[in-house]
């Protein structure tokens, strides 16, 4: 067993920590929350200069070759430095191109992905389903050589941004649920794909993608007919994991701001953090953190050694999810009336938290995910 | 032991509801947010509102149904229980009568108050002319108020207040502060503090507005400069202010929104009852149920509580335990409806107000962020484990 990185690892994860602790400071963020994009181009592509985009995929295709647990790294300080945008929505188009996609598609597609030249995302949930991923109508018909498209799908991240989106249909009934999927890829100026901001509070940029009779060529079918499924539900527990990581990295920041606070606070001639009230709330922050960043890590071992990780995910997710929100919560909690003011820095990592656990399924999801793969 | 309200108390709670419902305007339960448990969104320090909550507080007054703990002579009913009919309604309507005055400072005064001060202001706060702001916390002094700085000098017949409170909820839709400035710099902290009434448009009074973190200007910072206070309007004694404090704080620590926590509760389950997801509703799924069950039991522990704590009152029994145990449950289940709310919702609870496919006027999503100020203000849960604890179960302080 080894519970260390490699040398290599802990390089990447400091100059990773190094560069977003230079490019967001949390005024940084705040003003890009704000803006329309959500996120910073100037980021971006220093981000995709870094290698980061392309560093999950294939030499082939213009990638790294690097390892989820690489990628678990930059996401770790990405969550710890708020950083917003569509880089793990685009990754995980991506993996789903990777796993799904014919050789001429991986070619066409990826390397571009890899470099940073693309925004995506994968607009996979309809209105009013159970988990994120239930697709129950028929969402496109065959018509002639082409396919008409006509569904609405939810929670699309940073869709107003994206070149592409891949939007998965059901094409066939099927009682498997993850059979009879087809995977689309839609340009994001096509005719019939209407976007809406679902404007929230958890300072994430959310879309509302409906695509109404939108014509595609057979050529937009990832892959083949009515298979897609697997791959998006690959992609998505990858995209659950790296927002678990998130997550985690969010959880840690929120903990060491308020330690510094704890430190400082003078009431009752002492500082808080001497109060066995407020030392008992960094305890229970440190074991809830602990616990989901290892399983994060021990997830994207898994994956990385080729092993079944579909649990593992879930149960790391799940854990992630009720550790942010309660970290955050107990962030605030420290740090009491200060941090209800908008001012105040500690809100941005509760809505992060928030977000986080409510993307790719929150913790009630992953736990009936987990509860399925325990072979209930 | 009968857990009814009786003949009288039942015929107040009609009147009531029959009242809430012709005077708030229509669409008001989904107009304002007033999380229960939250000081971020409540309906009655939202300046939108302002115009509508004096001229509502006047009518309630009118129907003498602020004072109704109040001893007889002063305009009362001699009951709590009463009161507390009237409460719960309030806010299960959302209505904006939940003030300070009434609340805090009309206690207070009846229970400490010079005669003249009571002649003075019982009758305006029974009429609900007057609104007040708590001048309790500055920036450096929160759970530590012994540790004031602002002070207030004597000067002849007048009191020259100087310094800064914060966190001062509504003092910008207020006429007075209940505020507490250190009379006596010599004594020891907790015996040289006064506690008073300043008129909100006396000279020197600054006030800045902080946002917070719902988007809502519910409270400020405020500035004093040389502010003239007359000495009349000290409450109680000079220099037991802080004692004087911690009687009006366990006042503070009985409002409890039972009302608010009901009506939310009930617009979640009718919300699962009715909302289909996937050709069965979430009221059929196993987990949902579960946490709305539970959900249930807090609720009715929070209405026993609230009851039993008003019950006491009218039998001479002082809520001490009683009083920040309530305090505690009722914020800490202000911020587990939220969260609940949230894991039930799933990705639709974090939507806007104005959101597409947003569940509930994006409620919830209000009471995920005003949630955090519950358990914070009035005194930190921390604080209240320690009451608990120690001054309830007699506990070493250590």
């Amino acid at each position: 067993m080894d519970f260390d990185f490699s040398e290599e690892q802990n390089i990447l994860k400091k100059s990773a920590r190094t560069f977003l602790t230079r490019e967001l400071p949390r005024t940084r963020v705040r003003e890009i929350v704000a803006g329309e994009a959500g996120y910073s181009d100037e980021i971006w592509n220093k981000m995709a200069e870094l290698g980061w985009m392309g560093l999950i995929f294939p030499e082939t295709y213009g990638g790294f070759d690097g390892a989820s647990l690489d990628l678990v790294l930059i996401l770790e300080e990405m969550g710890a430095n708020l950083c917003p945008g569509p880089f793990l929505p685009t990754v995980a188009a991506g993996l789903a191109v990777l796993a799904a996609g014919t050789e001429d598609q991986k070619a066409g597609l990826l390397p571009e992905l890899a470099a940073g030249s693309t925004r995506a995302a994968i607009a996979l949930t309809e209105p009013m389903t159970r988990g994120p991923a239930s697709l129950t109508r028929i969402g496109a018909k065959a018509d002639g050589g082409d396919w008409v498209i006509d569904t609405v799908k939810v929670f699309v991240p940073y869709a107003h941004v994206a070149d592409w989106l891949l939007c998965v249909c059901r094409t066939a009934e099927d009682d498997d649920p993850e059979a009879g999927l087809t995977i689309f890829r839609v340009d994001r100026e096509t005719p019939g794909l209407t976007l809406t901001p679902l404007e929230n509070m958890a300072n994430e940029k959310l879309y509302e993608a409906a695509f109404d009779q939108v014509r595609l060529p057979a050529s937009a079918v990832i892959g083949e007919v009515g298979r897609g499924g697997p791959a998006i539900r690959d992609a998505f527990d990858r995209a659950a994991l790296g927002r678990a990581a998130e997550i985690v990295g969010g959880a840690q920041a929120a903990m060491d701001m308020a330690m510094q606070y704890a430190g400082e606070r003078v009431q009752f001639n002492r500082p808080i953090g001497s109060f066995p009230a407020v030392q008992k709330h960094f305890a229970d922050m440190y074991m809830l953190i602990s616990g989901a960043r290892q399983l994060v890590y021990q997830a994207a071992w898994k994956i990385d050694r080729g092993l079944p990780a579909r649990k593992a995910i879930a149960l790391a997710k799940a854990h992630a999810g009720r550790t942010g929100r309660r970290v955050t919560t107990l962030g605030h909690q420290v740090f009491a009336a200060i941090s209800f003011t908008m001012e105040h820095d500690m809100h941005l990592y509760y809505r992060q938290a928030l977000a986080g656990d409510l993307a790719y399924g929150n913790s009630d999801y992953q736990r009936q995910v987990a509860a399925r793969e325990l072979g209930l | 032991m009968d857990f009814e309200l009786n003949q009288d108390e039942k015929q107040l709670a009609a009147e009531v509801e029959a009242f809430l419902e012709k005077e708030l305007p229509s669409g008001w339960l989904d107009d304002v947010v007033d999380w229960p448990g939250g000081y971020g969104t409540m309906s009655h320090v939202e300046e939108r509102h302002e115009a509508f909550c004096r001229d509502f507080n006047r009518k309630v007054g009118a129907k003498g149904w602020h004072s109704l703990g109040w001893p007889e002579e002063y305009g009362g009913k001699n009951s709590w229980v009463k009161q507390a009919v009237v409460d719960d309604l309030i806010s299960y309507y959302r209505a904006p009568a939940y003030g300070v005055a009434r609340l805090i400072a009309a206690p207070t005064i009846l229970n400490v108050g010079s005669d003249e001060m009571k002649k003075e202001w019982l009758p305006r706060i029974a009429g609900g002319e007057s609104f007040f702001w708590l001048g309790y916390s500055e920036p450096n002094s929160g759970s530590d108020l012994a540790s004031i700085r602002t002070s207030a000098v004597e000067d002849g017949d007048e009191l020259v207040v100087n310094g800064q409170k914060i966190w001062s909820t509504g003092a910008h839709v207020s006429d007075y502060a209940w505020l507490v400035a250190r009379t006596d710099p010599q004594a020891p902290q907790h015996k040289g503090i006064t506690l008073m009434i300043i008129d909100n448009k006396t000279p020197g009074i600054e006030i800045r507005p902080l946002v917070n973190i719902c988007g809502v200007h519910c409270f400020n910072e405020v500035f004093l400069d040389n502010v003239r206070v007359p000495k009349a309007n000290v409450v109680g004694d000079m220099n037991r202010g802080f004692y004087n404090l911690m009687l009006a704080l366990q006042f503070e620590r009985l409002v409890a929104w039972t009302g608010g926590y009901r009506r939310t509760f009930e617009e979640l389950v009718r919300y699962a009852r009715e909302t289909v997801f996937d050709g069965r509703t979430l009221g059929q799924d196993t987990l949902v149920r579960d946490k709305l069950a539970d959900l249930a039991v807090d609720i009715e522990v929070l209405q026993n509580m609230f009851w039993k704590t008003a019950w006491m009152m009218d039998h001479g029994r002082t809520p001490e335990i009683e009083a920040s145990a309530l305090k505690l449950f009722a914020t800490e289940l202000s911020r587990k409806l939220a969260g609940v709310g949230m894991d039930i919702l799933g990705p639709y609870g974090q939507l806007g107000r104005e959101a597409k496919w947003t569940p509930m006027t994006g409620r919830f999503g209000m009471g995920y962020l005003d949630s955090i100020s519950g358990p914070i203000g009035a005194g930190t849960s921390e604080v209240q484990y320690q009451v608990i604890a120690t001054r309830g179960l007699g506990l070493p302080r250590g």
